[in-house]
This record gives structure tokens, C-alpha cells and sequence, in this order.
């Protein structure tokens, strides 16, 4: 029993050696840069994380197909090398069939973050050759914002504007009232001002320096 | 020498001293300054421009480093400072606008101040439509992360639109989000709304500040001309923190001495000098005659001279600050990329090619697998091509200081700050450039007499918001650089010349010697009197035939962005259509014409007149 039991294994293994092909058929390349990503607190490279490699991929077939009963065994890599990159093929479950490229690649990129979260890793540091990510739309807000400050630079400039031109009517106003109050109390020192005013002498316009430019 | 071109009747048409110290001690209608800061300050502003953040450090650097200040200095002192003199001496004795004075001193000169007026317009106009794409950027500084890190995506959200992938996301955010550019200058297509609103901000805040003439700029100027400082302190202790800072200092200030050989050069420092002193404007003459009589418009001359040479080479020591920051980080991450195509071509291990071994290292695989580095397409990471890239003009401050501020912490208040520190420096040449607009349209009698400061200043602004919508349209951008290229170079140089000649030889050296006198107590010394009559005028004359050689033989290209070009990014050089010739016989030639043309239109009136019986005066222009 034990012999038979292991002969089928050796086989199945040989088997899945002969399925996993770099660069043919249905494998998928993929390749990870901890370094890059985690520096100084990067965990090594080691048969366990190629565990849990084969746990998150057989997830993420399982999740997509809804139900089929993947498993760490139908996920097969081969051609690991130092740089943490190699190939992989996925079979159905309990039979030796591969799983074309085309599901393996929508099951991927539906549980893109999940993969990506198991490893503390990005789209950029994890890659799967040929599996492009879906980016993100960059965040638009429904009120652009140069609009809103737009609109407060314009409200500002408008409000110091009719300040500028309403100031000096009321300023004119409120004179003009205020003369004619002083009037009244003015009218018995009138003949005063009148020679005051005589003796300091007006310097009178009229005869300006604007008539000595010769005319065109 | 005592030549001087017969000039009969000046005595009569310009205040004697008598009358000068008369206006002085009453209070007329003419502005005043509130203080001599106020003055001193706005002046700063009007020569201390966006020019000196984006043209000046190009020349620098182009031209052999700190080699180039020799050259600059040297024409700082002898053109640029006998020119402020007696922009500054001219107005503060006739005190008048630029179209008063020169009518004052020969009716026949009058087409000088019309000229200076018309420059002021044309420049002005694309100036502000610099101001409209600042604010804009400023407008959309306010949020985090800045609109310019991201491209958009295309379609099925798998990648970024071509034209964006293809040139970066600075360069799509100018020219197609900013701008809308399109592909050629008769190629107008429609209104680009954001930008109009941007020209209507533009020129609203300009009216406000203006509105009252110098009682509301001289206010505004305690900031706009300030400000910029601040930003430029901030911006320097940030940049000097920044790796690779030092690189991009170095580049600028290596010495070549060689450079000095070349003709071009000292032409450039000329030119540089000119047009940073905004001489030929007419707005330093108007400013000055808002000067009491017997201010020291010489020592204002010095300040303004020494100010605005350290202006320039401070704010080229932060801007090459912050692009040697960003051609090391564009450097290191070439150098990364290529670490990153090695490991994954060699699968081997993450750590084992690093920055500093990298050299090494390509050479050792160079040298085993030649083949398949070759295959791996590896690009050379040059630094001194990153620094030399393209850095002048709008190129600077739009695509290459907003890619540098995207990679420093903080950047939305960075972008914030840098962008009004533009919008300063260039508001602040602006008051000077409406003031010379203004004045002569109100010393023309063009504008009714009743009509109060605040209507002029408005009725300006409206009519050139309407003619700016020109550049709010998708060509808008070679229309711009159309009107840098010629508005703003011979006819400035020209006016500038003439001035010279007028006052040297028709005013009379003497006389304006004697003014000099009467007005801050002592004769301008032989180094004034020597450049005055030869040096300065020789120097723009020499400036003036250069340039116009040059023009006439280059061939009339421009740069488009054309997604469709070969080699897009980069911008295709295509030829002006034969219509632009009229344009810029408008921009270039009939602002330097004026002046003849006046003249003789005015001898002929003259004639016309004395022939025919004598009539009404006729208060024209």
C-alpha cells in the first residue's frame, strides 16, 4: 500500500515537473522584490513563503471559480532562482489538467490585494509577468478645489473694489452734511475767513503749466 | 562736446527751478509718494521680475557659469545704470508721464512716449497672461496629492493616456489640462474656459491694486515686492537640505572662462541688462515724477542697480538648488531602473547590484553576456544632461520646478508658496507697466478729463482682458512666446536708443547736468558723463544691429507640442505661416516706427497749417 501510495506521488511529481514549463503553454512567470519593499525588515526567502505562495494563489482560484476545491498541491513552481522569481502552473483539482492562462490571469487580478497583502507587498514588488494591475483612478473631487479658491480670491478682489469706489461717496456725503451744519455757525466769522484768506494767497490752477506745452 | 541739436521754445514748454521749488512747497493733484520706501520699493518690484527666476539662471549657466557675471556686471554698470539715471533724472525734473516729457522737451519727440506707451501695451497684454497661468497653477496648488503627480487613465484603466505615458505627467498637465495646446498657430480652436477665468482674476487683481493709480500700488507693493524675498529665503534654506542640491549650485557657478570669447555672450549680458531694468517702458519716468524735487535720484540709480544684480544671482543660487535636486533624483532613478532591468535579466539576487557598484557591475556582465545586455536595452544616466535640460522660460517654472516640487515632502505648501512668489514678481512689474500705460493715455487726452483715475484704470483693464482672450485660446501659447519674441526686443532697444540720443543731444547734456545740480546738489561725476554721451548709447546700438541680423537671418520657426511628431516628446520645430509677417510687423515694427513717423506727420500738420488760415488749436495729440 505504502509503495503504491508513494509511486503515485513520485509519479504525480514528475508528471507536475513535466506540466511546469518556463515560458510554454499555460505557466505564468512571477517575481518578487522583498528587498525593494520591505529593506531593512525583509523576511527571507524560504520554503515556507513558497507555502504560503501556493495557499494564496489555490485561494484566489477559489474564490474566482466560486467554490471548485483547489489546493496547495495544484499550484506547481518551478525554475526558482536567487533573484525570488519563477514559474508556476496551476492544475484543476485531483486531476493532472492545467488551467488555462486566461482564468488563472482574471483569478489573479480579482484577488490582486489579498496576494499582495499576504507578502506586505505592492503591484510593483510582486509582479506576475503579463498580468497587467488594474490602476486606480486618481481621486477627483465633485467641486474641483481651484474652483473654490478661485471663488474666494474673486469675492475678495470685488468687495475691496466696491469698498474703493462707494468709500469716498459716503465719505463725500457725510462732509457735505457736516458743511452744512458748519454753515449756519459759520456765517458771523465769515468776513474773518475772508481775510485770512487774503493775506496767505491761493496758488490759482488755472494758470498752470499745462498751457506752456506747445499744442499738436 | 558741446553738441546739441537746435531745440527753440524748450525754456517755455518745461518748469523752470522757480516754478519746480513753487510745486514743491504747494499740495497739487499730482500723486505723490507716501514715502520714499514706497518708491524705492516699487521700482525694486518693476525691474525684479519673472525674468530674474527664469531667464536670468539659464544665461548664467549657458553661457560659463560664474564666468557669465563678469559680462553682466560690467554692462549692469555701464548701461544699466547711466539708463536709470536719466529715466530717473528726466522725470523727476519735467516731472511728467513718458508721452509729457518727451512732448516737453521736442513736440516732435512725442512719438517716444506714444511708443513706450504701445510696448507697455503689447507686453503687458502676454504678461499677464503669464499671470493667468500662474494663478491657475497657484488655484490648484490647494490640494493633496497635486494634480500634476498623476496621469489620467485611459479607457479600460490599464495604462495612462499615450500622450501622457509617452512625456510625463508635468508636461500633459501644462500643455493638454493647462493649455489644451493645439498643434499649430493657426490652428486656434475654441476658448480654453479655465484659462479665461484665470485672465479675468488676473486682470481684476491688477485693477484693484491699480484702481487709485500709486496711492493703491504703493500700498500693494509692501507685499507683491517683498514677499518674493521671503519665498526666496524659505526656498533656499529648503533647497540647500535637499540631496543633490549642491550639484545643481556647482553646475552654475563653475567657471568657463572661455565663454567670455564668444560675441554672444556679452550680447545676451547686454540684452539680460536691458530688459531687466525695464527700460523703454516709460514707467520708471512716470514713478519718478512722483518724486519731491530734490530726491537723490542718483543713489536711487546705485540702489536700484546693486539690488536687482543680487536679486538676480540669489534667486539663480535657489533655482539651481532646486534643479540639482531634481536631476540627481532623475539621475538616481535612472540608475535604479537600470539596477532593476540587470537583477531581473540575470535573476540575481535583489542585493547584489547597488548604486555604488553599479558601474562595475554592468561592466562585468558587459563583459560575459554582452548579448543579452544589449537586449536589456540599458539607457546611459548622464547628470550633466540632466542638469543642462531645457530650464528657461515657462519650461522652468511649469514643467521642471512643479516635477521637483511633486518629489519633495510637503508639496501642496511648497507649490503654494512657489507660485505666489511668481504671481508677485510679476505683479509687481506689472503696476509699473499699466502705470505706462495709463499716464500716456491720460497725457494724450484720449480718456475724458472728468473721468476719475478709477474709470481710466477700469476701462483698461477691461478692453485688455478682451484683447487677451487671444491667448485664452488653444494656440494660445504660441502667441505668447510670438509676443515675447517681438513685442518685448527691438522696439524696446530702439526707444531705448532714442531716449538716450534725445536727451543727450536734443535735451542737452548740459542742461540735464545742470538739473542733475539743482536737484540733489552736485554734477554727475566723469564715469556719468562719459557714459551718458558714448558708452550706453554705443552698447545699445551695438545690442540693436545684432539683434537685428540675427532676426533677419534666422528662419521664423516655432516650438508646438505635437502628439502626432516622431520625435514627441520633444517639441517639433515648424515654421510660421507667411500671415505672421504681418503680426509681427504690428508687434515689432510699428511701435519703433512711431517715432519717425510722428514726426513727420507732424512737420507736414505743421506746414498745412502755417499755409492755411490760421484756425481753432486743435488739442490732438
Amino acid at each position: 500500500m505504502l509503495e503504491k501510495i508513494l509511486l503515485l506521488l513520485s509519479l504525480s511529481l514528475s508528471v507536475a515537473e513535466g506540466l511546469c514549463k518556463p515560458g510554454v503553454g499555460e505557466a505564468y512567470k512571477v517575481r518578487f522584490s522583498i528587498k525593494t519593499a520591505l529593506g531593512d525588515q525583509a523576511y527571507p526567502w524560504n520554503k515556507n513563503e513558497m507555502f504560503l505562495f501556493r495557499a494564496a494563489l489555490a485561494f484566489a482560484m477559489r474564490d474566482f471559480t466560486n467554490g471548485e476545491e483547489f489546493g496547495v498541491s495544484d499550484i506547481h513552481p518551478c525554475n526558482e532562482t536567487q533573484r525570488v522569481s519563477f514559474w508556476f502552473v496551476v492544475t484543476r483539482p485531483k486531476t493532472m489538467d492545467l488551467v488555462d492562462k486566461g482564468t488563472v490571469e482574471m483569478a489573479i487580478k480579482k484577488s490582486r490585494n489579498r496576494i499582495n497583502g499576504a507578502f506586505l507587498l505592492t503591484d510593483k514588488t510582486l509582479e506576475f509577468d503579463g498580468i497587467y494591475p488594474t490602476l486606480a483612478a486618481p481621486v477627483s473631487p465633485d467641486t474641483p478645489p481651484w474652483l473654490i479658491v478661485f471663488g474666494v480670491v474673486m469675492g475678495a478682489v470685488s468687495v475691496g473694489i466696491i469698498a474703493l469706489l462707494v468709500y469716498p461717496l459716503v465719505q463725500r456725503k457725510l462732509k457735505k452734511n457736516m458743511d452744512a451744519d458748519d454753515e449756519d455757525s459759520d456765517e458771523e466769522t465769515g468776513v474773518k475767513t475772508a481775510e485770512n484768506g487774503a493775506n496767505d494767497g491761493i496758488y490759482n490752477s488755472t494758470f498752470s503749466d499745462d498751457e506752456r506745452f506747445t499744442q499738436m | 562736446m558741446r553738441l546739441v541739436l537746435p531745440n527753440p521754445g524748450l525754456d517755455l514748454r518745461i518748469p523752470n527751478y522757480e516754478d519746480l521749488e513753487k510745486m514743491e512747497k504747494e499740495d497739487g493733484d499730482r500723486p505723490k509718494w507716501d514715502n520714499k520706501a514706497q518708491y524705492i520699493l516699487t521700482c525694486v518690484g518693476f525691474c525684479v521680475g519673472i525674468g530674474n527666476v527664469w531667464r536670468f539662471p539659464y544665461l548664467c549657466q549657458t553661457h560659463g557659469g560664474g564666468a557669465f557675471l563678469i559680462p553682466y556686471i560690467i554692462l549692469l554698470v555701464l548701461e544699466g545704470l547711466p539708463l536709470l539715471l536719466l529715466e530717473f533724472g528726466i522725470g523727476q525734473r519735467l516731472r511728467k508721464g513718458s508721452v509729457g516729457v518727451w512732448r516737453a522737451i521736442n513736440p516732435y519727440l512725442t512719438g517716444v512716449g506714444i511708443a513706450s506707451m504701445l510696448v507697455s501695451l503689447l507686453i503687458g497684454l502676454y504678461y499677464n497672461t503669464l499671470i493667468a497661468w500662474i494663478m491657475w497653477y497657484l488655484f490648484n496648488s490647494f490640494q493633496g496629492p497635486l494634480p500634476w503627480t498623476q496621469c489620467p487613465l485611459n479607457d479600460n484603466r490599464t495604462g495612462f493616456i499615450s500622450e501622457c505615458q509617452q512625456s510625463s505627467t508635468v508636461d500633459y498637465y501644462f500643455y493638454r489640462v493647462t493649455l489644451n495646446a493645439s498643434a499649430s498657430i493657426t490652428d486656434s480652436g475654441g476658448l480654453q474656459w479655465p484659462i479665461v477665468i484665470c485672465l479675468l482674476a488676473a486682470w481684476t487683481v491688477i485693477c484693484i491694486c491699480y484702481i487709485r493709480g500709486i496711492s493703491t500700488s504703493g500700498k500693494a507693493v509692501y507685499v507683491t515686492a517683498l514677499l518674493p524675498y521671503v519665498v526666496l529665503a524659505i526656498f533656499l534654506i529648503r533647497g540647500l537640505t535637499l540631496k543633490g542640491a549642491m550639484n545643481g549650485v556647482k553646475y552654475l557657478f563653475t567657471p568657463d572662462v572661455d565663454e567670455l570669447m564668444n560675441p554672444t555672450t556679452w550680447l545676451d549680458a547686454g540684452a539680460q541688462v536691458f530688459y531687466a531694468f525695464s527700460l523703454a517702458w516709460g514707467g520708471l519716468i512716470s514713478f519718478s515724477s512722483y518724486n519731491p524735487v530734490h530726491n537723490n535720484c542718483m543713489q536711487d540709480a546705485v540702489i536700484l542697480t546693486i539690488i536687482t544684480g543680487l536679486t538676480s544671482i540669489y534667486a539663480a543660487t535657489v533655482t539651481y538648488t532646486v534643479i540639482g535636486f531634481r536631476a540627481t533624483d532623475k539621475y538616481d532613478t535612472c540608475i535604479s531602473e537600470n539596477i532593476r532591468m540587470l537583477l531581473n535579466g540575470f535573476e540575481l539576487p535583489e542585493d547584489s547590484i547597488t548604486a555604488s557598484n553599479y558601474n562595475a557591475a554592468l561592466h562585468h556582465l558587459n563583459s560575459s553576456n554582452p548579448d543579452t545586455v544589449f537586449g536589456l536595452d540599458i539607457k546611459t544616466c548622464d547628470m550633466q544632461k540632466l542638469l543642462s535640460e531645457g530650464v528657461e522660460g515657462t519650461g522652468l517654472a511649469f514643467i521642471v520646478f512643479t516635477e521637483a516640487i511633486t518629489k519633495m515632502p510637503g508639496s501642496p505648501a511648497w507649490s503654494v508658496l512657489f507660485f505666489i512668489m511668481l504671481l508677485c514678481l510679476g505683479l509687481s512689474t506689472l503696476f509699473g507697466n499699466i502705470e505706462g500705460v495709463v499716464v500716456p493715455l491720460k497725457d494724450l487726452n484720449l480718456f475724458p478729463k472728468k473721468w476719475p483715475q478709477e474709470a481710466l484704470t477700469g476701462v483698461t483693464c477691461l478692453v485688455s482682458f478682451i484683447i487677451c482672450l487671444l491667448f485664452a485660446q488653444q494656440s494660445g501659447l504660441y502667441w505668447v512666446t510670438l509676443f515675447d519674441n517681438f513685442a518685448g526686443s527691438i522696439p524696446l532697444l530702439t526707444i531705448g536708443l532714442t531716449e538716450m540720443i534725445a536727451v543727450v543731444y536734443i535735451y542737452g547734456i548740459d542742461r540735464f547736468n545742470e538739473d542733475i545740480k539743482f536737484m540733489i546738489g552736485k554734477k554727475p561725476c566723469i564715469f556719468w558723463q562719459i557714459s551718458l554721451r558714448f558708452t550706453s548709447p554705443l552698447i545699445l546700438l551695438v545690442i540693436l544691429v545684432f539683434y537685428l541680423v540675427t532676426q533677419a537671418q534666422q528662419e521664423l520657426t516655432y516650438l508646438v507640442w505635437d502628439p502626432d511628431y516622431d520625435e514627441f516628446p520633444t517639441l517639433a520645430s515648424v515654421p510660421y505661416p507667411s500671415w505672421i509677417n504681418v503680426v509681427i510687423f504690428v508687434l515689432a515694427g510699428i511701435p519703433s516706427l512711431v517715432v519717425p513717423v510722428y514726426a513727420l506727420c507732424r512737420l507736414v500738420f505743421v506746414r498745412c497749417k502755417k499755409k492755411m488760415k490760421p484756425e481753432k488749436d486743435i488739442n490732438q495729440i
